[in-house]
């Protein structure tokens, strides 16, 4: 264990032979981190963590029943008990960094608090149980929940129709684009490309390509937005939509949208608006009213449902009523008895993009929050979150390089032109910060940005939390002219240091077998003296 | 607003550092004409008991406490306590994605032996760390092999979930993938001859399920050998995953594509599930989703990272294996905690106990007056179809009014089968609500309640 006053017994770090921080770390001190191991390794035949109640149905023999489909056995499945359980998921759940422990400032990702209420009402009996193919006349509380969720977001968007069905971000992106194709296609011709800015999150270039269009790029100009002398010349009748984030990925609002929408509605494209940042727009403007014509949201960023780690996410798609015809089946309908039912006749449709109804337990969750919130609550989010960007972005300019001075909303994005002078790059200053007990940042995105650190702090932090990472980062920012070689390998307080992720690429061991000894292959790696620091990955973002 | 951690003086001290006078002014880059002058038209800000009572509400208006034999790729299987117990924990649920590996090893240890349990029960080589479900699984595996065989035309069987085949018919329409749907047979399996038929020498792969949708096993084998001569790849999709406890797995598949839901995954009307794809290991940089891998840290320490980013999105843009950037992690480690829980023996334990169930729903359903049981000499698992007299609507009309749930009619997707239900019977459904359920469909005159 490496502690603030002890240095790691890590050949590299101990190079530093100093305190390994110039100042005092406000948020948090080292303690005792249980060590476990892999749950095979725990297993011996016997143990269990199981009962079944006694069978009330005459036994059965399975080899009669299924012949030669019969499986004999269950190969390395771990055998072991309830209190071994718990022990091993609770020691790795130590191992992680989560919102509930402080601030996750993660650029376009917007981890903000997840409400327990959401958890324990997505939970109630009668609607954890509910099946999808239950009656309709048995299912009308599930389908009101998602009826009011649906009518909330389009209220929020300022959008005519919504689709729930979407199970995350990039797949709302997906049933857009599908959409907009679909539009196209009434009209005679799905037209041949997508333009995308350079700032965009790859998921949109990759969205475009699965729906067999051509993506086209877009240079931001000066200001890190949309250029529009660019866009106009790069507009035709061959241009299906422009995939827009708004605010950009460097948390600037498009002053220009309507003429950005006027240029691609003269002629005839559409405006795809990425979702990804609608925390900076919640109850103070909507899309719909400034020209988008469909966009997706993240139930999983806005509207507060858990990450969990990687999902699961949910990506509900809005549209204006030109769109409305083409939306995936079912679709929710009100009967004149106030009742509802799917609709599952509507012969423009795009088809299924998930079976069932979506992801639907995010909508439980999303629901719960836009109720705990009401429009004033919604609003103060909004203005939090933007007041919350802003502060950190005043407090941090005259440290961190500011590529674009333009007014930001909800997030901030420096440069690290100011410390790579002395070698530390974007992904050092993120790994440095762990010590100091916070999640990096966004490292190296938006690509516009060379070296980015994309902050986003989101609303949920109290103005203590913000100021101890200001702190924090002021203190890398000097480490970065005293000491760069303590960042350089950062983190030093964790369980484990900087992976070797170069060799996990090279011979991918992606599972575990008995005749595998990873301690000793690691002791074999650690014997060659192989000590570089290791460049962090170019970290992506949620979608 | 209670979420919120700022007073009113520390917003004013936090206006007066960044140099503005009121919040406005940080918003004024939206041109007035877009600002919201008014509050949005949402019911008003609630307190924690008002939205339980509201969700309460609605959970009451579902269908509680009813007695069910639907299953049809969504199953009700007894979930331990254990599983929400330590999912619940903050570190778990409000983690993201594990891309900073130092911080996140519990979250990426879980999902490498989850990809271990996926590997172990279907018999392939590699998994991922989760998809969305089994329906796009399903598509993404179809454009998997078609990356991988480089070619375009598709063979599916009929027998795949209707919605898995809808899903896959969205996915594959601008890809230039063509598809050709092969039937079943008299014995509710694929139907050989036509297959063979189906599948040329353009053919990428071979999309069936196992058991598929009428709860038959498939010929897993000879279906196989089937492709592999034509070179085409074989995808094995899998909706009831419990069957993997006591079904042979579908080895000789190049992919597998899972749905976990049945590893205590709340059926939640539909979602989040866990779908998940493993394949042989020499298809890897064709995979799409996220992998964990295992490595070593700067002091030869074990430790885990996302590996082989380079087929993503976020690296490769257009050119990418997948659009797909979330996986599933927190119900991948809800299905991890399960196979866990129930582990070696007691997957097996488990599996005999829902074939043993429906055994006896088939016996008691089946000998019905005007009942017979479709399919009957074929292998099955907790699911089958059952033939009925009269029409199956009629007869959930009546199990309605004694709080039961019967099988799901299925002319709405199989014409043919007009008066044909599939049932589901697991661990979950008692020796009395089966022969509840077979009394009432044997006395026509019961009373009953319309069934919409």
């Amino acid at each position: 264990m490496a502690t603030e006053t002890v240095a790691p017994s890590n050949s590299t770090a101990s190079k530093t032979k100093t305190s390994p921080f110039v100042g005092e770390r406000s948020k948090v001190s080292s303690h005792i981190s249980q060590n476990e191991g892999l749950i095979f390794e725990k297993s011996s035949p016997g143990k269990k963590a199981y009962r079944l109640p006694a069978l009330d149905v005459p036994a059965i023999d399975p080899q009669a029943l299924l012949g030669k489909h019969a499986r004999e056995d269950l190969g390395l499945l771990p055998e072991v008990s309830e209190i071994e359980i718990i022990r091993h998921f609770t020691r790795l759940s130590t191992w992680n960094y989560a919102i509930d422990l402080g601030m996750y400032p993660l650029g376009s990702c917007t981890m903000k608090y997840n409400p327990r209420v959401n958890e324990m009402v997505a939970r109630l009996e009668g609607i954890a149980d509910a099946h999808p193919y239950q009656p309709e006349s048995l299912s009308q509380g599930a389908m009101r929940v998602m009826w009011m969720l649906q009518e909330c977001l389009k209220e929020i968007t300022g959008m005519d129709a919504i689709t729930l069905q979407p199970a995350a971000g990039a797949h709302g992106e997906f049933t857009g684009i599908l959409l907009v194709r679909a539009y196209h296609e009434s009209k005679g011709n799905p037209r041949k490309k997508i333009l995308i800015p350079d700032s965009a999150h790859g998921t949109n270039p990759a969205t475009a390509a699965i729906c067999g269009y051509q993506v086209q790029n877009l240079k931001s100009n000066s200001d890190g937005m949309v250029d529009l002398a660019e866009l106009e010349q790069l507009v035709d009748e061959e241009t299906a939509a422009l995939m827009l984030t708004n605010p950009s990925t460097i948390g600037v609002f498009e002053s220009e949208i309507h003429k950005i929408a006027d240029i691609l509605h003269s002629k005839g494209a559409l405006l795809y608006m990425d979702g990804a940042n609608m925390n900076a727009l919640v109850g103070k403007t909507r899309p719909g009213d400034f020209g988008v014509d469909v966009m997706h949201l993240n139930l999983h960023k806005t509207f507060s449902t858990p990450h969990g780690g990687g999902g699961p996410g949910s990506g509900p798609v809005a549209c204006k009523q030109i769109l409305e015809p083409f939306l995936p089946t079912p679709v929710l309908v009100e009967k004149p008895d106030n009742t509802l039912t799917f609709n599952y006749d509507r012969s423009q449709s795009v088809g299924r993009v998930r079976m069932f109804y979506g992801n639907y337990g995010m909508f439980v969750r999303a629901l719960a929050y836009i109720l705990a919130n009401g429009p004033d609550g919604l609003r103060q989010t909004t203005e939090d979150a933007v007041l919350n960007a802003n502060y950190i972005r005043a407090k941090l300019e005259d440290v961190y390089d500011l590529p674009y001075k333009t007014p930001t909303l909800h997030e901030v994005v420096f440069s690290d032109r100011r410390q790579t002078r002395n070698g530390v790059k974007t992904g050092d200053i993120a790994k440095r910060l762990i010590d100091y007990g916070f999640h990096p940042y966004t490292t190296s995105f938006p690509m516009i940005v060379a070296g980015a650190l994309m902050i986003e702090p989101t609303e949920s932090e109290s103005k203590e939390e913000l100021d101890q990472f200001i702190d924090a980062m002021r203190q890398i920012a000097r480490e970065a002219d005293e000491n760069p070689e303590i960042i350089l390998h950062a983190p030093h307080a964790t369980r484990v240091s900087r992976m070797d992720e170069v060799a996990a690429a090279r011979k991918p061991v992606l599972r575990w077998k008995p005749d595998t000894a990873p301690e000793s292959a690691a002791s074999e790696i650690a014997a060659s003296g192989k000590t570089p620091p290791l460049v962090p990955a170019t970290a992506a973002k949620e979608y | 607003m209670r979420y919120l951690p700022k007073s009113p003086s520390d917003r004013d001290a936090m206006l007066k550092e960044i140099g503005v006078s009121s919040i406005g002014d940080l918003f004024q880059s939206i041109p007035a004409e877009y600002r919201l002058a008014t509050d949005l038209n949402i019911p008003p800000q609630m307190g924690e008991q008002e939205i339980v009572n509201l969700f309460r509400v609605a959970a009451d208006r579902n269908a509680n406490g009813y007695a069910s034999f639907l299953g049809a790729g969504a199953y009700r299987h007894y979930r331990p306590v254990v599983i929400d117990a330590l999912v619940q924990r903050g570190e778990f649920l409000t983690s993201y994605t594990p891309y900073q590996a130092e911080i996140s090893q519990g979250t990426l240890q879980a999902i490498f032996e989850f990809q271990t349990m996926i590997c172990e029960l279907t018999g392939m080589e590699i998994a991922n760390a989760s998809m969305y479900d089994g329906s796009t699984g399903a598509a993404e595996s179809v454009m998997m092999a078609a990356r991988v065989t480089r070619r375009s035309h598709m063979v599916v069987a009929g027998t795949v979930h209707p919605e898995y085949r809808e899903v896959l018919r969205t996915y594959a329409q601008h890809q230039g993938l063509t598809k050709h749907r092969v039937g079943y047979g008299a014995d509710g399996r694929v139907d050989m001859k036509a297959l063979e038929a189906a599948i040329t020498d353009q053919t990428a792969c071979v999309l069936i399920q196992s058991p598929n949708f009428f709860g038959v096993i498939e010929d897993v084998a000879a279906i196989a050998d089937l492709a592999h001569t034509k070179g085409a790849l074989l995808i094995v999709s899998i909706a009831e995953a419990l069957s993997l406890g006591i079904v042979r797995p579908p080895a000789e598949a190049d992919i597998v594509s899972l749905e976990a839901q049945s590893f205590g995954v709340a059926i939640s009307y539909g979602g989040p599930y866990c779908g998940v794809l493993a394949c042989k290991e020499k298809f890897i940089r064709q995979m799409p989703g996220r992998l964990t891998g295992a490595t070593v840290d700067q002091n030869g320490r074990r430790g885990f990272v996302l590996t082989l980013s380079t087929r993503e999105q976020h690296i490769r843009r257009e050119k990418a294996t997948s659009n797909i950037c979330t996986n599933q992690a927190l119900v991948a480690l809800m299905t991890c905690i399960y196979l866990t829980i129930y582990g070696k023996a007691g997957m097996r334990e488990l599996a005999e106990q829902n074939l043993a169930k429906a055994h006896y729903a088939v016996q008691t359903l089946a000998g019905t007056p005007g009942s017979k049981l479709l399919f009957a000499n074929s292998p099955r698992f907790n699911e089958f179809v059952l033939e009925t007299a009269e029409a199956p609507d009629s007869i959930n009309a009546r199990l309605l009014q004694q709080k039961m749930i019967g099988g799901l009619p299925l002319s709405h997707w199989y014409p043919e089968l007009k008066h044909a239900s599939l049932w589901c019977a697991t661990e979950q459904n008692s020796r009395a609500q089966i022969d509840a359920a077979a009394a009432v469909i044997a006395d026509k005159h019961a009373p009953a309640l319309a069934y919409v």
